[in-house]
């Protein structure tokens, strides 16, 4: 055969497969639009891309358009045009993993593949990228080698593993040495470690029996529930802190035939990743407290919403899954009690932070882009698919489900008047002992520094990304929401950290992260960025600082949701705590000139081409020089 | 006192002067509370005093540029950029789009004075005079380059958003400027 030849039925065979891989994923999930997203996640598995000819197929099969599924293949950064290689190593470039080396890291990478980061190898076996925050700021520097997680990673562990993967094309042989707890079971089989260091009495009790939640509950009616969930006073775990109880009731109240429960285990916020955590070791006690939740709310169907990232615990929460279904406590007439029953998916998401906020998340698992929706109506009126929907985070279930246990008043009592019971903090950073700590609500910030073994703390920054940066003169305020609220992130940093370049980190971050669907927070973080360099540089002036205060201002007021509301505030924080570092980079420009503009380099391409000077400002040629 | 007006136009292409020529014979009431210093309206080429108002048309596009606009920021009081180049780049900023380049400001000269279909050009010279000045590695805007203090949209404005800009500065309180005036759709 000619060449042409060759490459015509070689085509043809690339169209033919296409084709029936596009069938057979459409057939699997019978055509379902709202699960395009796990239809997509297949193909991009077995084609290695979703292409413009795949897009075609795809929206022939589920009588869609083209733009949609491209709409879906652009938004999510898992899903790719071009083809990406079997074998896609992620390294996490969070700030953690920055100071821990993941330069260096990265720089292995390269050498051994011979390929530069976002390309993939000539015989497309590999692929290498960066990727935002993966949850094991605890392990850093760490990689996700397709579902495979490799931690603490070092110049020369990631060579020999960069070797190994050379050698055998098969990321499933890295893990050598297993984590602890149910990391080293045979459904996980992960390295990743939990780095539990402290355990409080709700979430880490060493004691927990499994279904007495449930059996409490049933017990009870479902407004009793609720009033019970209210009584506790338990808020929500995700980082926004509202009352668990009052949300599950609206939702109850709500005029509708259907309800969903849907669990949020988007843990996308850098520097968090205490919900991985739970996932590994109380997977059983959160599917608990949503069990829990669709009694209360009379709800038949629930979702868990994991993170791709994540996506090395599906096997595992699919068994504990099924075994609850075994033991009765999922599917029809649940532990006995006619009439109630319920039902959870799991969903995985594509890796989207935007979708760790919960309308969202909502319009991802509704198999659209990872949006968030106009609010009124809230979730609780009008969520999943047009029902009311609860939408809350894996740690409130599992304290939702301890609540049950043993009751209102014994969780109550702990913590602060507006913040009761204990929070996990994913502890980072600079200290010797990062990991998952269950405390109490209300614990001191250099309280807990002095436990994480922090070496020379002068930054900390609690609620991850969105959070609040302080220094060393307000290291004396509370965990809590009344006064430093978090999610779970708390990294500390060093003082030979630059303030700057974590605050410039963050807005690189929001920058990749925000969805672009509104103005001011797609466009202003990325004006923030320029300013903040502007002041890293040294050019900027007084009214500099002025001007991002202002613009912060504008964008946490008038963003569609959560992102655009927040986003500015290691910008805000930063530069009330770190007075003294702005003001060591400012200056006063002189005679209204502005600093960051610079003659000399805006001339010198023009004197090269041009092979003479400049009659202005060149003081050899000097009479009008300045 | 009378208030003294300087203006200028920089890499723009004098619509906005046209603009202060079409306040039309308001410009005799406007003489009798200020006087223009340098401006193209009477040619005077240089401050012959210290201003309370400078006008500035046009973006920087070449050091002759930069070099004018420090000295209106050094005897202007108040300096208020006037329409889209101005405040924005306008029309020239578009070589600023010249950026997958390995020599963008090259490419550029190549385009404008060789490659470019209607160029004729028999000599096949770029000019390089040593009395032209520099151009710069792209276009800069006004408030890039210095302080600006008011900024008038429009490319031009109107002859009357001038006037009633002025009347106000003058004055010292705030331009009544209806929205009929200011916009553009």
């Amino acid at each position: 055969m000619k060449t042409a030849d060759i490459c015509f039925h070689l085509k043809c065979d690339m169209e033919k497969s296409a084709k029936s891989v596009v069938a057979s994923v459409c057939k699997k999930f019978d055509h379902d639009g709202i699960r395009i997203i796990d239809i997509l996640r297949e193909v991009q598995k077995r084609l290695g891309c979703i292409n413009g000819d795949t897009m075609e197929l795809l929206a022939d099969e589920l009588s869609s358009h083209r733009v949609e599924i491209e709409g879906l293949v652009s938004f999510y950064s898992f899903f790719s045009e071009e083809p990406k290689g079997n074998i896609t190593i992620r390294l996490c470039d969070d700030i953690i993993d920055r100071f821990a080396g993941v330069k260096e890291i990265a720089g292995v990478f390269t050498d051994e593949l011979g390929i530069s980061m976002n390309e993939t190898t000539a015989d497309g076996i590999f692929s290498l990228e960066y990727t935002p925050c993966i949850g094991m700021s605890d392990q850093a520097p760490a990689a996700l080698i397709n579902d495979v997680v490799a931690t603490n990673l070092t110049p020369r562990s990631a060579r020999t593993l960069a070797r190994n993967l050379k050698k055998n094309h098969d990321p499933s042989k890295l893990v050598k040495k297993r984590g602890d707890g149910n990391n080293a079971g045979r459904l996980i089989n992960a390295m990743v470690r939990n780095n539990i260091r402290r355990k409080g009495e709700v979430l880490f009790a060493d004691r927990i029996s499994s279904g007495a939640g449930l059996r409490a509950a049933l017990k009870r009616k479902p407004d009793e529930v609720i009033q019970d969930v209210r009584d506790s006073g338990l808020r929500g775990r995700g980082g926004a802190g509202f009352s668990t109880g009052l949300k599950w009731d609206l939702a109850a109240r709500a005029d509708a035939k259907e309800r969903y429960v849907i669990c949020n285990a988007d843990e996308g916020e850098p520097g968090t990743f205490k919900d991985r955590v739970l996932l590994t070791e109380r997977a059983d006690l959160m599917f608990e407290g949503m069990t829990i939740a669709a009694y209360a709310i009379g709800s038949k169907k629930g979702i868990l919403y994991l993170r791709a990232e994540y996506e090395y615990l599906l096997p595992y929460l699919e068994s504990v899954l099924g075994k609850r279904r075994k033991a009765g406590r999922l599917g029809k007439n649940i532990s006995g009690k006619k009439g109630f029953t319920f039902e959870i998916r799991i969903q995985l998401g594509a890796g989207a932070y935007i979708c760790g906020e919960e309308s969202s998340l909502i319009s991802s698992c509704e198999g659209l882009r990872g949006e968030p929706k106009n609010r009124p109506p809230f979730p609780v009126e009008k969520g999943y698919l047009g029902h009311p929907t609860i939408v809350n985070n894996v740690e409130t279930f599992c304290c939702a489900a301890r609540i049950l246990d043993k009751g209102a008043h014994w969780f109550s009592a702990i913590g602060t008047d507006e913040s009761r019971g204990t929070k996990l903090l994913s502890i980072a950073g600079d200290c010797s002992k990062p990991g998952i700590y269950e405390m109490p609500f209300g614990m001191k910030v250099s309280d807990v520094l002095d436990m994480a073994g922090a070496e020379d703390p002068a930054i900390v920054q609690v609620g991850g990304a969105s959070g609040e940066m302080i220094g060393r003169t307000a290291f004396n305020r509370r965990i809590c929401f009344e006064d430093l609220p978090t999610g779970g992130s708390f990294m500390t940093f060093s003082s030979n950290r630059n303030v700057l370049s974590i605050v410039d980190y963050f807005l690189e971050f929001f920058i990749h992260e925000s969805c672009g669907y509104c103005t001011p927070c797609r466009v202003g973080n990325v004006f923030l960025r320029e300013r903040i360099q502007k002041v890293m540089n040294g050019f900027a002036e007084e009214a500099d600082l002025e001007y991002l205060k202002d613009l912060s201002t504008t964008i946490m007021m008038t963003s569609r949701c959560g992102l655009g509301n927040t986003s500015p505030k290691p910008v805000v924080s930063s530069i009330a705590h770190f007075p003294i570092v702005y003001a060591s980079l400012t200056r006063e420009s002189t005679q209204g000139f502005q600093a960051s503009f610079d003659i000399q380099s805006a001339l010198a391409e023009s004197r090269r081409i041009a092979r003479r000077q400049s009659m202005i400002y060149d003081p050899v040629y000097g009479e009008s020089s300045e | 006192m009378k208030k003294k007006i300087a203006t200028v136009s920089l890499a723009g292409c004098f619509g906005c002067h046209m603009s202060i020529l079409d306040i039309d014979e308001r410009i005799l009431d406007l003489l009798k509370v200020a006087e223009f210093d340098k401006t193209p309206v009477n040619d005077l080429k240089k401050f012959t005093q210290r201003c309370d108002i400078g006008l500035i048309e046009g973006g920087c596009c070449n050091e002759e540029n930069v070099h004018t606009l420090q000295e209106f920021r050094k005897n202007c009081d108040l300096l208020v950029a006037v329409g889209a180049c101005a405040i924005m780049g306008g029309l020239p900023v578009m070589r600023n789009a010249i950026m997958n380049s390995e020599d963008p400001l090259r490419e550029c000269l190549e385009e404008a004075y060789l490659n470019s279909s209607s160029v004729y050009n028999a000599d096949n010279d770029i000019p390089n005079d040593p009395a032209l000045p520099l151009i710069l590695d792209k276009v800069y805007t006004c408030p890039e380059v210095v302080k600006i203090d008011y900024q008038i949209p429009g490319c031009p404005p109107s002859g009357d958003i001038l006037w009633r800009t002025l009347i106000a500065l003058i004055n010292g309180v705030p331009a009544d400027l209806p929205y009929g005036l200011i916009r553009y759709d």
